[in-house]
């Protein structure tokens, strides 16, 4: 009988820890976690890679990538993120950030960070409210959105409208990449890997800051199934954060 | 502590700007800071230097800011120095926090001033509290140096990086605006030549594991009690190791004068004067706050009949000057605050009056 060669299509990531992940099910972290390691691998970065964990459920994503990891204080991501690449440029350093943890606690740094374009690269996850603490308002909460901390739904008038964050950065001079991508279908995840790639490529080139926004989910905070969380963020988060690149030097 | 008397290679500089020269010739070439008074030397020195030597200066943001870029180069194993003073410091106490829980090394400056909250820009050692107890959240230390003269500032900003570096610990040069303001002469110290490896520096995982900066301990239950238990275990080294202090004509003190920084200065003017009286006094000055060097102090006290302990707050030294001395009932306590110096005339008078 002829023995069938098989030949391997896709494989685990080197750069991926082969361990199971605390998220929830329908959880985006896991996803952009993926798509992260896939572009580390496919740029042949692994030994040259930092990851920037914030606080938030993500606090713990150094535990399941296979290059160095580093912790920062709620909000401090990009100051540390400048302090590690200001030492060593060769290194790819990514500061991975909540939407509390960027546009909330860490706006300053954020913005700052930007306005120097440091060569470093922010994946900014966007998924409209705090999810380790358990579900209170984010900076970027919706309209109406009910969260713990507005039991009777956000109120601009009182608490203010939802920022965001690409429109923000883009009215610096020094980033060269920011687009707003999401993961809740298909298409969209695969525009979100290449947006990840092009913004750790222009800093290998040396070419300054780019900043991803991703809208993800948070079924378990938002109460909803992992489809209907997704469905949630096409038809109410997409439209009033619009997807597509801002800039692209 | 350089008790070199040769005239020839000195030089007048300002306090904050012998300490930033001193940091240099330690090899910090990263400095990250934001401006506050009376401090402000420190930053504009190292935005001149940095450059000259090939190091890094960057103005931060924000004293948060500042602190997590130390952090960060901290991580990716540079000699690294911050420097503010009094309500700065109090904004870079998270970062010293998480630095002490990720064991990095780092030096940082307070170049005291007035407080509480916006006080005033003059000097003052309103912050001995803070410094010696931690300042940020959880169970921690810093290492805490007193300069008292300008040369001081430089000598015990290259023994800082050192220290950093052999504990990864932060070390706190706790100064005040008097110190860092004033001009004296000072020759420049050499570099330790001390080097220190650093495996666990995140520079990528080439030919290693993957290395984790981080001091969050979740899982399991206890693992935190056992980061706790290796960073005491670190403290009591430091403690056993590393106390500093000064003990001036205190073998036959009767009246022993306690204090740091500034303070002591005018102490030491006020001995010399009570010693010309007849009135043997002494004088017992920290160089570590933290470690507190509590043995050496129960030496120079122990013919003393009162101990005054001298501070520019209204007492915080205090409480660990009696928890070191045998029959805490001698320490009494004269301090200024708010920006005041103490009055050599009025150590005087109250020394005279104890005979009495």
């Amino acid at each position: 009988m002829e023995t069938k060669k098989f030949k391997y299509v896709y494989d685990k990531p080197e750069a991926l820890v082969d361990k199971t992940t605390h998220y929830c099910p329908g959880c985006g972290h896991g996803i952009v976690h993926k798509l992260l390691v896939e572009v580390i691998d496919e740029l042949g970065v692994r030994e040259k890679a930092i990851i920037i964990a914030p606080v938030g459920c993500s606090v713990l994503i150094y535990d399941y990538m296979n290059f160095d990891g580093c912790e920062a204080a709620h909000g401090r991501a990009p100051a540390v993120a400048t302090g590690l690449k200001r030492v060593n440029p060769d290194n790819v350093v990514i500061s991975y950030q909540g939407d509390g943890d960027l546009l909330a606690i860490g706006t300053a740094e954020a913005i700052h960070a930007a306005n120097r374009g440091e060569n470093f690269t922010t994946i900014f996850i966007n998924n409209a409210i705090y999810g380790m603490t358990g579900g209170q308002m984010a900076p970027t909460t919706m309209e109406n959105q009910v969260t713990k901390t507005t039991p009777t739904g956000r109120d601009p008038m009182d608490v203010g409208y939802p920022i965001r964050g690409c429109e923000l950065l883009n009215t610096l001079e020094a980033p060269v990449f920011i687009e707003r991508c999401s993961i809740y279908d298909f298409k969209n995840t695969l525009k979100t890997k290449k947006a990840i790639k092009k913004g750790i490529k222009n800093q290998i080139e040396g070419r300054g800051y780019s900043f991803i926004e991703v809208l993800s989910t948070c079924p378990t905070n938002w109460g909803m199934k992992p489809q209907k969380a997704a469905e949630w963020v096409r038809d109410v988060m997409e439209p009033y954060y619009p997807l597509g690149n801002f800039r692209d030097n | 502590m350089n008790k070199d008397k040769d005239m020839s290679n000195q030089i007048l500089m300002k306090g904050n700007e012998a300490l930033a020269e001193a940091a240099i010739i330690a090899g910090c070439r990263f400095y990250f800071g934001y401006p506050i008074t009376p401090q402000n030397e420190v930053p504009a020195y190292m935005a001149r230097r940095m450059p000259e030597v090939g190091g890094t200066f960057l103005q931060a943001e924000s004293e948060l800011a500042a602190i997590n870029m130390v952090y960060g180069a901290a991580a990716a194993g540079a000699r690294v120095m911050t420097s503010s003073s009094s309500p700065g410091i109090s904004l870079k106490q998270e970062g010293i926090s998480y630095i002490a829980g990720a064991e990095l090394p780092c030096v940082v400056v307070n170049i005291m001033r007035g407080g509480p909250g916006l006080g005033n820009i003059a000097g003052s050692q309103g912050d001995y509290f803070q410094s010696t107890r931690g300042g940020g959240n959880g169970d921690y230390r810093t290492i805490v140096l007193t300069p008292a003269t300008v040369q001081e500032m430089a000598d015990l900003a290259v023994l800082a990086f050192d220290l950093a570096d052999k504990y990864r610990i932060t070390v706190l040069i706790l100064g005040d605006g008097f110190l860092g303001q004033m001009s004296e002469a000072l020759t420049l110290p050499k570099p330790s030549g001390n080097t220190f490896e650093k495996p666990w520096a995140l520079t990528g995982a080439k030919g290693r594991k993957p290395n984790k900066v981080a001091s969050l301990r979740l899982i399991p239950e206890a693992a935190l009690e056992e980061l706790n238990l290796v960073l005491e275990e670190k403290y009591q080294k430091i403690k056993k190791n590393e106390c500093l202090s000064e003990s001036y004509k205190t073998e036959d003190a009767e009246y022993l004068l306690v204090a740091y920084g500034t303070s002591s200065r005018i102490c030491k003017q006020a001995v010399n004067e009570l010693r010309k009286e007849g009135i043997k006094a002494g004088l017992f000055r920290l160089i570590t706050a933290w470690p507190f060097p509590a043995e050496a102090l129960q030496e120079a006290s122990a013919k003393a009949k009162k101990i005054l302990t001298v501070e520019m707050s209204l007492g915080q030294m205090i409480e660990d000057v009696k928890l070191s001395v045998k029959n805490p009932e001698r320490v009494d306590f004269y301090g200024r605050s708010g920006g005041m110096l103490p009055e050599t005339d009025e150590i005087k008078r109250r020394i005279k009056a104890y005979g009495n």
